[in-house]
């Protein structure tokens, strides 16, 4: 794992140094993460690489894991969809089902540190404990709740009034609270496998491993397969320029162990995809990190073309790449990506078409929104400032801070 | 635009203060940007590129408080308002979210007692400290001033300098651009 210094050559000594003077601040504070899966999903990769620096910083951070059934995840994929403005139906059944975990894992967790840290909807109902602990408890949220399905709001509300403060990734996903709400964008780590430089000889053997020809310009859409993510609308969307240019599509996604409807979405891209030679769909595992990595560098052009989307981590991880990005104009994209400046967003099936099609016809114009698109991640959405915002929301948890 | 005008009249400083200020850490790369987030949204959302351009022209400098900051807005807002009796709607999913924001000053290990020191510690420091100290520092009293050259006058006498240094306008440069401004004029 890297050590704080390690980032230096990329974000500077003083951001460092800013992080010391900081953790100095919360010495002796005691932090404890909880999220629904170890592996897979963008919040379990933050927190992998985030927790070790937090405690280089002299700031203990521990991670724990709530554990539900195949029941539970299917009522809290339910919820998700229907925080994304998907609405669902709930059975009363549904509703118990997940208080029963939140229960079972009560039994199972002593949450006496100083900050609990939650992070999405599965964990929420541990906020239980806060009154016998007295300590002080945070909601991340880390999807689009700027729609959410009332029903599964107010049902999550009944937990979040007890929290001291949530979090969300963009100002659009705010809702009234009786809480003070926080806005902090996620990031990605550039030290990380996924994220790491790699030279041309270790991107070929990773591209020929996996059997992708790179004979033509290669256009990639790195996502689970969701619909959400709209696989199926990449599909149409490179149907839509195949008459004007020579390219090749390639849809690569893991799964997270949270998410059951992975599987299904796959056989619908696949279907979608049928024989076309130029349409490749890939799944790889959620570890395939490398792999990921030489994949967004070998693309000439990365898709998003999301319909719901919490930040886009994926869109990060092409920007700092310094690839031009085209990606959905929703949630919390907007903040990553200023339209024709450091990368396209777009409305439509028409206007990926359309995008995509510039962008491999002007290399030139594609190439400065990749290096504009580079800085605009190398300054807001890095590790580090992740760890910069964290550590000043758990120093504005002193009772003492008062707002203006 | 009037539901903005509306809150922009009762919001806390510190969402006048975000909204004219944070551009300033976040977009070290791409300035020159709009100086502040009334303006952006105003052109890109609302489409009203006049009034987006007289908002960006608000010179912020100039304004001591953000009291008075918030009133030269405020009349700009009301200038457009009073000419233009058909407004235009943000779509769903676009509004204005008026933000505030807390500040935290921690003290670093950077101590100076002479100009060399001054020029050394300047060198170390963090963006955060450069802005703390020059555009925090001139809405603290005395108002319009910069710790920096508050310091550099009362304490070594640098009139000149100190004058230099207010005569600068930080809100059109990089952090990295201010930085190395600021050391220029001490060491040239």
């Amino acid at each position: 794992m890297p050590q704080l210094n390690d980032y230096e050559p990329i974000v500077g000594a003083q951001v460092l140094e800013e992080l010391r003077y900081l953790a100095q601040a919360l010495k002796g504070q005691r932090i404890l993460h909880i999220n629904s899966t170890a592996v897979g999903g963008g919040v379990a990769e933050i927190l992998n690489r985030m927790l070790p620096l937090l405690t280089e910083l002299g700031v203990e951070s521990r991670w724990d894991v709530v554990k539900g059934g195949e029941e539970f995840y299917s009522v809290t994929k339910k919820i998700h969809n229907a925080l994304h403005g998907h609405a669902q139906m709930f059975t009363p059944r549904d509703y118990e089902a997940f208080e029963e975990v939140q229960e079972a894992n009560l039994k199972n967790m002593a949450l006496d540190e100083d900050i609990i840290f939650i992070h999405d909807p599965q964990p929420i109902g541990l906020v239980k404990r806060k009154r016998d602990c007295g300590n002080r408890w945070l909601w991340r949220c880390h999807v689009d709740v700027s729609n959410p399905q009332r029903e599964i709001w107010n049902f999550l509300e009944k937990y979040l009034q007890f929290y001291d403060k949530a979090v969300f990734s963009s100002p659009s996903f705010s809702q009234r609270l009786p809480i003070p709400q926080v806005l902090i964008c996620p990031s990605i780590d550039p030290l990380s496998e996924k994220n790491r430089e790699l030279m041309p000889d270790e991107i070929s053997a990773v591209i020929q491993r996996l059997g992708i020809p790179l004979d033509k310009p290669l256009v990639t859409q790195v996502s689970r397969f969701d619909r959400l993510k709209d696989p199926v609308g990449v599909i149409k969307a490179f149907r839509q320029i195949q008459k004007y240019v020579d390219a090749r599509l390639l849809l690569v996604g893991g799964s997270a162990t949270d998410d059951p409807e992975g599987a299904q979405v796959y056989l619908e891209v696949k279907e979608a995809a049928g024989d076309d030679p130029d349409i490749l769909v890939l799944l790889l595992p959620p570890t395939a990190h490398l792999e990921i990595n030489a994949i967004q560098r070998a693309s000439t052009v990365i898709l998003q073309k999301s319909l719901k989307e919490g930040f886009g981590l994926t869109i990060t991880e092409g920007l700092w790449k310094g690839k031009p990005v085209i990606a959905g104009a929703v949630g919390g994209i907007p903040l990553q990506i200023t339209h024709k400046y450091s990368g396209i967003l777009v409305h439509s099936i028409e206007g990926t078409a359309y995008w995509l099609k510039q962008l491999l016809q002007e290399p030139a114009f594609a190439r400065k929104l990749g290096e504009n698109g580079r800085e605009h991640v190398r300054q807001n959405f890095l590790l580090t400032r992740h760890i910069r915002d964290y550590l000043l929301l758990f120093l504005s948890l002193d009772p003492n801070l008062k707002l203006h | 635009m009037s539901e903005l005008r509306h809150h922009l009249e009762t919001v806390p400083e510190s969402c006048v203060y975000y909204h004219t200020h944070h551009f300033l850490e976040q977009h070290q790369f791409l300035t020159p940007e709009p100086p502040n987030d009334f303006a952006y949204w105003v052109v890109n959302v609302l489409q009203e590129e006049l009034i987006g351009e007289r908002l960006a022209a608000i010179d912020t400098i100039q304004y001591h408080s953000l009291e008075a900051l918030r009133k030269a807005i405020l009349t700009t807002l009301d200038q457009f308002l009073a000419e233009r009796p058909h407004l235009r709607k943000a779509p769903v999913g676009q509004e204005f979210h008026f933000m505030r924001c807390a500040l935290f000053a921690i003290p670093t290990r950077f101590t100076a007692r002479n100009l060399k020191e001054f020029v050394e510690c300047l060198k170390k420091v963090g963006i955060s400290s450069l802005y703390y100290h020059i555009f925090e520092g001139r809405l603290r009293p005395p108002l319009g001033v910069s710790d920096f050259s508050d310091w550099l006058e009362k304490n070594l006498g640098e009139k000149e300098l100190a004058r230099k240094i207010d005569r600068l306008d930080p809100y059109t440069l990089t952090m990295d651009g201010l930085r190395k401004k600021i050391i220029g004029f001490i060491t040239d």
